[in-house]
């Protein structure tokens, strides 16, 4: 009984996190409601018995990852969206299709799965260790190769390009200057000029 | 085993005194800094308002309710009045899964010195301590100005890169123990070896990981010499630049109340927790472990301090540097050679 | 106690919620945000099944949903900064270069 409160309770606050994920115009406050939603699903783990995996859902998830988005929402200045006519046709049809959708899922969901209940399965750091490092060796290790991956693709992609200065006068520092934007516009391209849509929101 | 509404009851009676004691002990671990580091510097600290200056954190406190609490104009409100908020709660919520000694009886319940001994107490207080950033962080990017928001900025990365090299040095210990559980951990090192050396961590090989532990917990919280972030030459205030009143005291609480815990988790996971010599009647024996475990977490403190007053902080490349190449590689290293160890060993 | 089915209707409700919002955001960051929402839904889903048939296999499996997607997050993240150092928006609708 109390395990049916607690499922309910932090069900409705995952869904409402999720709700005003796209409810919100700002990320930031997206970011934050996806937060909510991290650690409701940490305290739903706690439920079915898996404490380490929602022990590494906080850590991992909403302690590392989500630090990553609000950083990168903060550095570049993520400012409100605005709706645009593309997006205003997908809310318009994509919205009822989807809750027609999920609904057709979870009737069929309710209808015909099983009535029992599902125990909790006490996933003890101990035997999910063990299973990594025997079950599930070789994707234990190509994921650390992913990982590896990842870090040397992020750090490569963030940087910036020019690690050679171009002498005074030449084209390339001529190209240099006038930034990405300036050599599109310059090709001819219908490019607007920097900051118009910052200043269309504001 | 108690029945619920027992076990409900005692647990909130627990609840209210370790938030009450963690309170207390929050303003007089500031006492104790303004009268430490006064006396580092030739100087007496606070010595007007009461005894020794012991009643100036009731008066710090006076002040800070009393003060103007000013929001400026510009700021993004909701998060402005959180982060605040955010970097409290998590510095009191590790608390909960800290003990401070055995089980006891009281009358005829039976209770441990801990609101609750789960079985990944460990992980918690990890996962607390990378839910910490977000108070900092939100707090730097919503004060809207370029000091906070640089302060912030630097602040949670050295919190995020610290937090690599904290958790890699507790694994040599939770090899060592064989459980996440914080009161397993303490009931491992209990005993003597060769006569007469205690048989904490610290001794039995754990000896780089506690360096490695402790410098890691001072970049964690923010301590010098890795204070960058909120030093008052650098970058006005850092990430609490544009705050005031209860909401500056919040930010000072958290920080010295993220103090407290490492102090515990340090004198809990190294120093082998409250165990020391029993003696006397059975009501000392019951108070004693109590007594051990707070004249360690004193000590602690008291590094801290000792510290605080004595190095020059470091520049922020160097801190990146030392925690991504020095301290992660060590902490790696210790981690491979105490599995090796243990896994020959058994 | 709970059914394993109220379980699976939340992991489909947060599923459906991201893929809402992958399909009506504009923002780069916000979809993002979704298609991490939606491997939430599904890390759900995995834990569920593993307390269903008492297999411990669904919460190691989790285990490499997260780590799969915070390598997908950092490279992610890595590229919206460079989308916004060169096209100087986070709009997905004014990345189009490519368009015929």
């Amino acid at each position: 009984m109390l395990q049916l409160v607690i499922f309910l309770v932090f069900g409705a606050l995952c869904v409402a996190g999720a709700v005003n994920l796209l409810v919100q115009r700002h990320p930031i406050n997206s970011a934050l409601s996806l937060i909510v939603v991290m650690a409701s699903l940490a305290v739903e783990f706690l439920l079915l018995g898996a404490e380490f995996v929602a022990a590494v859902q906080v850590i991992i998830y909403a302690g590392a990852i989500m630090v990553l988005f609000v950083f990168v929402i903060m550095l570049l200045n993520a400012g409100e969206e605005e709706a645009t006519k593309g997006s205003r046709v997908a809310m318009l049809l994509g919205v009822p299709a989807v809750v027609v959708g999920s609904g057709l899922v979870a009737w069929v969901l309710v209808e015909h799965s099983s009535a029992q209940s599902a125990e909790a399965l006490l996933g003890a750091p101990r035997t999910i260790g063990w299973m990594l490092f025997h079950e599930f060796l070789l994707p234990f290790e190509i994921t650390s190769v992913l990982v590896l991956i990842a870090i040397i693709g992020a750090v490569v992609l963030a940087s910036r390009l020019d690690t050679s200065t171009p002498e005074p006068g030449s084209r390339a520092a001529q190209l240099d200057k006038m930034g990405s934007v300036g050599q599109l516009r310059e090709a001819g391209s219908p490019v607007e000029p920097v900051g118009a849509q910052n200043r269309r929101q504001g | 085993m108690l029945s619920v509404t027992t076990f409900v009851i005692v647990s909130v009676i627990k609840t209210v005194i370790a938030i009450f004691v963690l309170l207390t002990a929050v303003a007089y671990s500031v006492w104790l800094e303004r009268k430490v580091v006064g006396h580092i510097q030739n100087r007496w600290g606070p010595t007007r308002v009461g005894p020794f200056g012991l009643l100036q954190p009731l008066a710090d406190g006076v002040k800070f309710l009393m003060k103007e609490d000013l929001t400026p104009p510009y700021v993004y409100k909701p998060l402005y009045i959180a982060a605040p908020m955010i970097a409290v709660i998590f510095a009191l919520t590790s608390i909960a899964v800290i003990p401070v000694g055995n089980w006891v009886n009281i009358g005829s319940i039976q209770t441990p010195l801990q609101i609750t001994d789960v079985n990944i107490g460990l992980l918690i207080v990890l996962g607390i301590t990378s839910m910490g950033v977000y108070g900092v962080a939100l707090a730097g990017w919503s004060s809207n100005s370029k000091y906070s928001l640089l302060g912030s900025l630097r602040a949670s990365a050295q919190m995020v890169s610290y937090e690599i090299a904290l958790g890699l040095s507790l694994i040599g210990v939770l090899i060592m123990s064989g459980s996440f559980s914080l009161r397993e951990i303490v009931d491992a090192q209990a005993g003597h070896f060769w006569g007469f050396i205690p048989n904490w961590n610290v001794f039995r090989g754990q000896e780089v990981a506690f360096f490695i532990y402790l410098m890691a917990a001072f970049a964690e919280t923010n301590r010098v010499p890795f204070d960058l972030p909120e030093a008052e030459t650098e970058l006005v205030a850092g990430y609490h630049t544009e705050y005031s009143a209860m909401k500056f005291a919040m930010f000072f609480m958290a920080e010295y109340a993220n103090m407290i815990t490492v102090a515990c988790l340090a004198s809990l996971l190294f120093l082998g927790g409250w165990h020391g010599p029993l003696f006397g009647p059975h009501i000392l024996q019951e108070i004693l472990p109590l007594f051990w475990f707070f004249l360690r977490v004193f000590g602690f403190l008291f590094l801290y301090i000792w510290i605080r007053g004595t190095l020059p902080r470091f520049r922020y490349d160097q801190l990146m540097n030392f925690g991504w190449k020095f301290l992660f590689p060590l902490a790696v290293t210790n981690l491979v050679i105490t599995a090796l160890i243990v896994a020959l060993k058994s | 106690m709970v059914p394993l089915s109220y379980y699976l209707v939340l992991s489909g409700i947060l599923f459906a919620c991201g893929v809402t919002g992958f399909l009506i955001k504009r923002n780069i960051i916000t979809i993002f945000m979704s298609i991490e929402l939606m491997l939430n839904g599904v890390n759900l889903s995995f834990v569920a099944f593993a307390a269903h048939w008492h297999l411990l296999s669904g919460q190691v499996f989790v285990f490499f949903v997260m780590v799969v997607a915070a390598a997908e997050a950092a490279v992610g993240l890595a590229i919206i900064i460079a989308v916004q150092r060169n096209r100087e928006t986070l709009n997905v609708d004014r990345v189009n270069l490519l368009k015929l």
